[in-house]
């Protein structure tokens, strides 16, 4: 049983939990308890829906005296991005967060955050970004630090939060890595919802997570250095080729870090880039990120039930991206599905951010599946099993008809597929009588 | 039984404490009974805003799979238990603008029950609460709305007698003695024991036919495909001097503003300060209010210079929001008998209602 498959389940702990308790808690009370297990130092943040509630949770732990931490409540998110990457750089374990446009007005320090290579942690409440103003996930926020030297990670539980915000400092405070990590929780369905978690002992996370130490890089009057300094032209290469350098070696780190971390807290084995749901033998697969991955188990399981070769593979490190890992998944199968919830304009085939990544990713192979884009659960909409199960005949059909190129579809949007009129520049709604 | 969930409707701010700890506890005392279980919140207006109904939903599963389903959906299927923490929410819920104003027992399961804290008859709620197709329940539990503050609980034993109630009604999904169980595990096991016991036995439960209860006018708003929007987040403007039909904004309120016509001085200070362009001038200069439009925020009263004049009444007394300016002009002893009866009915206006 998988850690996220506990954490829904609620099926007794294994053996190695034994010294931690059970609680009932939400997504950013879980990063909250990790951060106090953890020992953070430095805690910046600046309030939006929904990521703001692991602020609450941390304030109400430092006024309980549960924590000891310097919280700073900066006046915007580029100051409150900029608190946490000069916390890193003093030798500081600093954790920042925002969700949709909040995360995009801190924009700048993000990506100096991670050309300092700073392993400093980010939650990011997935959130669609503003206009429309809405509260509901949509997952174009964090990946717009996808290219930047962010390590990113998409969890599906409560306890998968936790779990992974012990992991991401563990692997962001490697010295072989040193690279920032942003964790995304779904909006509402994992912000705000609680799950069952099993919440571990101190003593057995310092054990996992040593001490931050920035080593000779660590400003202070002792190291005198001069961090920062203008480029140019001569110097900018090198430099994005050290952190190309750091990014590849992440994947090692996540490896052992994971191993170390199921050996440790007790957890069965698994693959610590992808989720992958009963893929033995399967023909079909969908792929999804986040709380998505709920509905496509429970689509597998009907699928399974009713004799159909089908999996759900679900991509939990996004960077970097899992390619080894989703070709040996993909390699013998005939049809993917892809769920993205996110979009991206104008991108090949008018698809997402995932699909873009996976069909590259699956490029090399000799024999590549059909893979199938569609769009699904923008600012928060419901993914039902029912979608699932729509997406994956749908998989099945264009995969018969031989289609190498399938058209995206957008799952659940109200309206017509396609409108001829649409296309060609004309409004429907006016046509029909409406004010344009 | 695979999965069930309770819906805790509660206002904001003051009472989202209230309804996370009565979900958290339910889940809680359900896996003593080896069931898995989670928690959802659903708003969308801000739940931190004075007023704005909410919701907060416990589900408990035997299965896996169950849960998963019901914990990636806006609101769990199969709501076995519509618990409201204020009866004044039994008029409809509108903190989802977009679904206009929802009955309360919109999606109460068939057969479920609909638990109330009033002081109220059952009579006079089902005055208030819609009919529906099926048979369902309506459970009073005696007391009044509890309110907490922003950060502090109000401990006053609401939560466990809620949950209490709740084993009552719905004991097949937790019954009184897991409740009893996660209770002695925590603090004051004793009080919260005794608090349970009392919600379990004070509870009464009365079966409601179908097609027993007010009216129902709901219609749910229509919503366009995507071809039929305006490009560019374009909609249309609500005119000068109207309000917008579908969002009424009036299920936010407790207590609404009543006006002694007589004794109003003109001054327009009640317009002038109503953030929701509620007062609408009649001939004589007097201010008649468009009762949809309240929030009940009670600024009008407060700022009100005349002592009687405008006065906060209790919601649960009013039946209907329509203006009440006609009666006064059709005949002004008939509208003071109304005035007065409402004040009656409310037990008096409320004290230092308003912002401060």
């Amino acid at each position: 049983m998988t850690a996220t498959e506990q954490a829904t389940s609620g099926t007794p702990a294994p053996a190695g939990h034994e010294a931690g308790h059970e609680e009932i808690i939400t997504g950013c009370d879980a990063v909250a308890q990790a951060l106090r297990l953890l020992d953070v130092d430095v805690l910046a943040g600046y309030p939006i829906r929904p990521y703001d509630s692991v602020m609450s949770a941390v304030s109400k732990m430092i006024a309980n005296g549960q924590m000891d931490a310097e919280f700073i409540v900066a006046e915007s998110e580029h100051s409150q991005f900029e608190i946490g990457k000069h916390a890193s750089l003093v030798g500081a374990r600093a954790f920042i967060g925002s969700a949709g446009v909040g995360w995009m007005y801190g924009m700048e320090a993000l990506v100096v955050t991670a050309s300092l290579r700073l392993p400093v942690i980010a939650l990011v409440g997935n959130r669609a970004l503003d206009d429309p103003g809405a509260f509901g996930v949509e997952h174009n926020d964090a990946l717009m630090v996808r290219d930047t030297g962010w390590l990113l990670y998409w969890v599906e539980s409560a306890q998968e939060a936790l779990d992974t915000t012990l992991l991401a400092y563990r692997v962001a405070e490697d010295k072989r890595v040193m690279l920032p990590c942003a964790l995304s929780m779904d909006g509402a369905f994992l912000t705000h919802s609680q799950h069952i978690v099993r919440v571990p002992d101190e003593e057995r996370v310092s054990r996992f997570v040593p001490p931050y130490d920035l080593g000779d890089r660590r400003f202070h009057p002792d190291n005198p250095v001069s961090i920062a300094p203008q480029f140019n032209e001569d110097w900018v290469m090198e430099a994005r080729r050290q952190s190309d350098a750091a990014m590849r070696r992440a994947r090692t780190v996540i490896g052992e870090a994971t191993a170390d971390f199921q050996r440790l807290f007790g957890r069965e084995p698994e693959d610590p880039f992808v989720d992958a749901y009963r893929m033995e033998d399967a023909e079909y697969a969908l792929i999804g990120m986040g709380t998505v991955g709920m509905v496509g188990k429970v689509a597998v399981d009907r699928m399974r039930a009713a004799g159909k070769k089908v999996g759900f593979v679900r991509v939990k490190w996004f960077r970097p991206f899992p390619r080894p890992e989703l070709r040996a998944l993909l390699r013998n199968v005939k049809g993917v599905g892809i769920v993205d919830r996110d979009y991206s304009f104008g991108s090949s085939s008018h698809a997402g951010v995932l699909y873009t990544e996976v069909t590259a990713a699956l490029y090399p192979e000799p024999r590549r599946p059909v893979v199938a884009p569609f769009i699904a659960g923008l600012g928060g909409r419901e993914v039902s099993v029912e979608n699932m199960l729509e997406m994956e005949d749908s998989v099945e059909r264009v995969t018969a008809a031989g289609e190498l190129d399938p058209t995206c579809q957008w799952i659940g949007v109200r309206g017509p597929a396609t409108d001829p009129r649409y296309e060609q520049g004309e409004n429907p709604r006016t046509a029909e009588g409406g004010a344009r | 039984m695979s999965v069930g969930a309770v819906d805790i409707t509660y206002r904001g701010i003051f009472q989202k404490n209230l309804a996370g700890v009565i979900t958290k506890e339910l889940v809680k005392a359900a896996r003593h009974e080896d069931k898995i279980g989670g928690t959802v919140q659903r708003y969308g207006d801000s739940p931190e805003r004075n007023g704005i109904p909410a919701k907060q939903f416990s589900v408990i599963a035997d299965d896996a799979d169950s849960l998963r389903v019901e914990m990636t959906k806006y609101e769990p299927s199969n709501v076995v238990v519509v618990a409201v923490m204020d009866d004044t929410l039994t008029k409809g819920v509108e903190s989802w603008a977009w679904y206009g104003v929802r009955p309360i027992n919109l999606n109460l399961a068939p057969g479920g029950t609909l638990l109330v804290i009033s002081r109220r008859s059952a009579e006079e709620l089902l005055e208030l609460i819609p009919r529906r197709e099926y048979a369902w329940n309506l459970a009073i539990l005696p007391g009044e709305p509890s309110f907490g503050g922003l950060w502090v609980y109000n401990d006053d034993g609401t939560d466990y007698r809620t949950m209490g109630a709740v084993s009552r009604v719905a004991g097949d999904l937790v019954s009184l003695d897991s409740l009893l169980a996660q209770a002695a595990s925590g603090q004051d096991g004793e009080l919260r024991a005794e608090q349970l016991r009392e919600g379990h036995d004070s509870v009464r439960a009365y079966p409601v036919d179908a097609g027993v209860g007010a009216e129902d006018t709901y219609e749910p708003v229509e919503m366009p495909g995507w071809t039929q929007m305006r490009e560019g987040l374009v909609i249309p403007a609500v005119p000068v001097g109207e309000t917008n039909p579908l969002f009424k904004k009036y299920t936010t309120r407790t207590a609404r503003p009543l006006v002694k016509f007589d004794a109003c001085v003109k001054c327009q200070i009640c317009y002038t300060v109503c953030p929701d362009e509620c007062f609408i001038p009649t001939p004589e200069g007097h201010w008649d209010i468009r009762y949809e439009s309240c929030c009940g925020c009670g600024i009008c009263a407060q700022s009100c210079p005349v002592t009687g004049c405008i006065e906060m009444v209790d919601e649960a007394v009013f039946d209907s929001n329509e203006p009440l300016h006609g009666v006064y002009e059709n005949n002004r002893e008939e509208y003071e008998e109304l005035r007065q009866d409402k004040l009656a009915k409310a037990g008096g206006p409320i004290p230092h209602y308003g912002i401060f």
